[in-house]
C-alpha cells in the first residue's frame, strides 16, 4: 500500500507539472506484497557486492557497478521503495553470477511516461537509430533519482541546464550527434533568462529553464504541430509569462496576420531569437534587429541605409532611429492604420520623440526615399542623376589628364636622360 | 655661363620667389587638416556596411566622437572659407582695385588663356606640341580653388542642414533632407575621390614634382621652378622690374620639415582612404 502510493508520487514528481498523463496509475507494482518484500531482502544481498568499492563483478560493459548504499537510501526510489530487480528485471539479474543483463525498464513502473518519451524528440531520434538521444536515465539519473522539487534532482530548476547541456552544451557532441542546434546551452547561460536564472533577483524563480519551453515528456519535434517550440506555438508559449506584450502583439499587424494563418509573419523568436535571447536595451541587440526586419522588408532595409539614420545603425549606435523608433515593436501597424506611429495623424509625434522641435514641414522627410526612382520625389531623383554625372564627368575628364600626363612627363624624362647620355659620350 | 652653372653645382645661394604669404599657408593647412578630418569621420557612415568603416568609426570615438570631430572640423573649414573671401575682397577693395582680381594673370577667373592652355596641355600629352607656357595659375589650379568654393557651397550647406534639420524646416520642406543626404554624399565622394588622387597628382606626384611640392608650405617657389614651370610669370615679373621685389630668403628648415611631415602624413591619410573608398565600391 504504502509502496503504491509513493511509486505514485515518484511517477508525478517524474512527470514534472504535466502529472495527469500518467501519474495516477502506478503501472506494474509486483502484485503481491509478499513478493515484493522478498524482492526488498533480496536487494540487501546485491548490495553485499555492489556497495563494495571494487566489486568483482562487471557490468555488462564490462564495468564494475558500485552503488552508493547511502546516498541511494535517500532517492525516490530508495529505502525500499523499490528492489533493485524493479529496474533490473532481467532474468539475468536473479542469478549469480549474471548472465543475460540487460538495461533496466523504468517501462516496467513508469509505463505513461516511457510512451509519452517515445513520442518526444529523444524518443524519435532513439526510434530512428540516433545512439546519442537522451533516455530516461539521461535526464532523471540511475542510482541517485530524486524529486524535481528536490534542489539536487538532475530536473531541478537549478540543475536543468546542466543535465540538458551534457548534450546541448556539449559542442562536440552536438556536432558529432548532429544535436539540432548545436550548443545551445552556451547560447541560453548568456541570453536574458540564462543571466537572469544564475543572477540574484527575485526572476531568478521565474525565468524559464529548458524545459518550460520545450516541455518534458511533452518535449515534441518543432515541426510536429503539438510541439510547445512549433512555430504556430511560439507566441502561446512565450505568452505564459509575457502575457501582456502577447497581448500587445497580437494586436499589431504581424499578431494579426498570425491569426490570419500567415505563419511567415514574425512571432516572437523572429526577433528576439530562441535561445540567445538578448536584452532588448542593448544597442547591440537593438541595432541587430534591424538586420531581422530588413530579413522580410529587403525594399525598406535599402532605403533606410541610404538614410543618416540606417548608416549610424549600421556601424552599432543607437542614439539615431532604429524601425522601432518609429514603427514600434509589439504594436505595429501599417501607415493607414491611424493608430500607426507612422500614420499622418502621429507622425509629427513620433518625430518629436528625437526632434522635440519637429513641425510639419519636417515630418515631410521621407524615411526610406529611393532616389532612383522617380516616385520618391523628382528634386531627389534628378539631384542623385545630376550627382553621378557630375562624378563621373570629373573623374574622366581629369582620369584621362592624368594618365596622359604621366604618361608624357616620364617619356619627356627619358628622352632627357637620353640626350644627356648622348652628349656625355661626345665629351 | 660657365660661372653660373659651376655656383649652381656648388649649391651656392639658390634664388627664392614669394608665391604664398603666411597667411595662405596657414589657410591651406587648416583647409587641409580639416578636410582630411571631415573625410575621415564621413567616410564610415557613407560606407557602413564595410566592416572598416565600423573599425574606423570605434578608432574616431564612436558615434558622438565621430560627429564631434566632423563638426569642428566643417566649423574650422567654414571660417577658413570665409575669412579667405574676406581677404581677397579687402585686398581689391584697400590695394589694388576689383579689376586684378576679375581678370588678368593674378585673377582666378578662368580666361580664354586658360581653354588655349588646356587644348595645348593635352596636345603636348600626345607629342603634338610643346609644352604650354604657363603663368602664375594654371588652368587645373583654378580648377581646384573653384572646386573649394563649389564644395564648400554645396558640401557645407547641405551638411548644415542635415546638422540642424529642425531649424532649416522651419522654412524648407522635410523632403531637402533626402536631397541634403544624397548631395552631401556624393560630393564628398568627389571631393576626396579629387583631392586625393588628381590634386596630389597634380600637385605633387607627378615626376617633375614628387614625392612633394613644399612651396605650399614654404611659400617660396625656388628660381629654376619659376622658370620651368611658370616661363609667363617670370617673364612678365622680369618686364615689369619687380623680380628682384618678389625675390626672397631660402625656406626655413622647419616650414620645410613641417610641409614634409603633415604633407606626408596627408598624403599617406589620402592614399589610404582612396584605396578604401575604390576596395568598398568595386568590393
Amino acid at each position: 500500500m504504502n509502496i503504491r502510493i509513493t511509486i505514485g508520487a515518484a511517477a508525478l514528481a517524474l512527470g514534472l507539472g504535466a502529472p495527469g498523463a500518467w501519474g495516477a496509475k502506478p503501472a506494474a507494482v509486483p502484485a503481491k506484497p509478499d513478493a515484493h518484500a522478498a524482492a526488498l531482502a533480496a536487494s540487501q544481498k546485491c548490495m553485499d557486492c555492489h556497495a563494495e568499492a571494487e566489486p568483482e563483478d562487471k557490468s555488462a560493459a564490462g564495468k564494475p557497478v558500485k552503488v552508493d548504499v547511502q546516498a541511494f537510501a535517500k532517492t525516490m526510489h530508495g529505502n525500499g521503495k523499490a528492489a533493485c530487480v524493479d529496474c533490473h528485471d532481467a532474468e539475468g539479474f536473479r542469478k549469480y553470477p549474471h548472465k543475460e543483463v540487460k538495461p533496466p525498464q523504468c517501462a516496467s513502473c513508469h509505463e505513461k511516461a516511457v510512451k509519452a518519451y517515445a513520442e518526444t524528440i529523444h524518443g524519435q531520434a532513439r526510434a530512428h537509430g540516433n545512439g546519442v538521444a537522451a533516455t530516461c536515465a539521461n535526464c532523471h539519473g540511475t542510482h541517485d533519482i530524486k524529486p524535481t522539487s528536490d534542489d539536487d534532482s538532475m530536473v531541478s530548476r537549478g540543475r536543468i541546464e546542466a543535465t540538458c547541456g551534457a548534450c546541448h552544451g556539449d559542442t562536440k557532441l552536438a556536432k558529432d550527434g548532429k544535436v539540432p542546434g548545436g550548443n545551445v546551452v552556451a547560447k541560453y547561460h548568456d541570453s536574458i533568462h540564462g543571466r537572469l536564472l544564475h543572477g540574484d533577483t527575485k526572476a531568478k524563480d521565474r525565468v524559464p529553464v529548458c524545459t518550460d519551453c520545450h516541455g518534458t515528456h511533452d518535449m515534441r519535434p518543432k515541426k510536429d504541430p503539438e510541439s510547445a517550440v512549433n512555430r504556430a506555438n511560439i507566441p502561446e508559449t512565450c505568452g505564459t509569462c509575457h502575457g501582456k506584450v502577447k497581448k500587445i502583439w497580437a494586436g499589431g499587424q504581424h499578431g494579426k496576420m498570425r491569426a490570419a494563418n500567415v505563419l511567415t509573419a514574425p512571432g516572437c523568436t523572429d526577433c528576439h531569437g530562441t535561445h540567445t535571447i538578448a536584452d532588448p536595451k542593448t544597442p547591440e541587440w537593438q541595432v541587430g534587429v534591424i538586420k531581422e526586419c530588413g530579413g522580410c522588408h529587403t525594399e525598406y532595409i535599402k532605403t533606410y541605409r541610404d538614410t543618416y539614420h540606417g548608416q549610424v545603425t549600421d556601424l552599432g549606435y543607437t542614439r539615431v532611429a532604429t524601425c522601432a523608433s518609429c514603427h514600434g515593436s509589439h504594436e505595429i501597424l501599417p501607415k493607414d492604420n491611424p493608430f500607426s506611429k507612422v500614420s499622418s495623424q502621429r507622425i509629427l509625434s513620433t518625430c518629436q520623440q528625437c526632434h522635440p522641435k519637429a513641425n510639419a514641414n519636417f515630418v515631410k522627410f521621407q524615411p526610406h526615399a529611393n532616389k532612383h526612382r522617380k516616385e520618391s520625389g523628382l528634386v531627389l531623383y534628378y539631384t542623385a542623376l545630376f550627382m553621378q554625372v557630375l562624378l563621373a564627368g570629373v573623374f574622366a575628364f581629369f582620369g584621362l589628364h592624368t594618365v596622359l600626363w604621366l604618361y608624357r612627363s616620364l617619356a619627356e624624362r627619358k628622352a632627357q636622360r637620353g640626350r644627356a647620355a648622348g652628349e656625355g659620350e661626345k665629351h | 655661363m660657365a660661372s653660373t652653372v659651376q655656383t649652381a653645382g656648388a649649391g651656392a645661394a639658390q634664388k627664392y620667389y614669394r608665391r604664398f604669404d603666411r597667411v595662405d599657408r596657414v589657410m591651406h593647412s587648416l583647409l587641409m587638416i580639416t578636410f582630411i578630418g571631415c573625410a575621415l569621420t564621413g567616410l564610415p557612415p557613407l560606407f557602413s556596411h564595410q566592416e572598416w568603416a565600423v573599425k574606423m568609426a570605434r578608432l574616431l570615438g564612436g558615434f558622438s566622437g565621430a560627429a564631434l570631430i566632423h563638426r569642428v572640423c566643417a566649423a574650422v573649414m567654414i571660417t577658413v572659407f570665409l575669412l579667405h573671401v574676406v581677404r581677397v575682397f579687402a585686398r581689391a577693395f584697400a590695394t589694388t582695385g576689383l579689376k586684378p582680381m576679375l581678370w588678368g594673370p593674378h585673377s582666378m577667373v578662368p580666361q580664354p588663356q586658360d581653354a588655349y592652355d588646356i587644348w595645348n596641355h593635352f596636345k603636348w600629352f600626345l607629342g603634338k606640341g610643346p609644352r604650354p607656357q604657363f603663368d602664375r595659375w594654371t588652368y587645373w589650379e583654378k580648377f581646384d580653388y573653384w572646386a573649394v568654393f563649389w564644395g564648400m557651397f554645396i558640401i557645407g550647406g547641405s551638411g548644415l542642414m542635415l546638422w540642424f534639420p529642425t531649424a532649416f524646416s522651419v522654412v524648407l520642406p522635410g523632403w531637402i533632407f533626402n536631397v541634403a543626404t544624397v548631395i552631401h554624399g556624393e560630393e564628398a565622394l568627389l571631393a576626396v575621390g579629387f583631392i586625393f588622387t588628381i590634386h596630389f597628382f597634380n600637385g605633387h606626384l607627378r615626376p617633375e614634382k614628387f614625392p612633394m611640392d613644399l612651396v605650399i608650405f614654404t611659400g617660396r617657389i625656388p628660381e629654376h621652378e619659376l622658370k620651368e614651370e611658370r616661363p609667363n610669370e617670370y617673364r612678365r615679373l622680369v618686364e615689369q622690374g619687380r623680380l628682384a621685389a618678389t625675390e626672397t630668403t631660402a625656406p626655413t628648415p622647419w616650414t620645410k620639415v613641417y610641409g614634409r611631415v603633415v604633407g606626408g602624413a596627408a598624403v599617406i591619410a589620402g592614399t589610404l582612404t582612396v584605396v578604401m573608398i575604390v576596395y568598398s565600391v568595386v568590393h
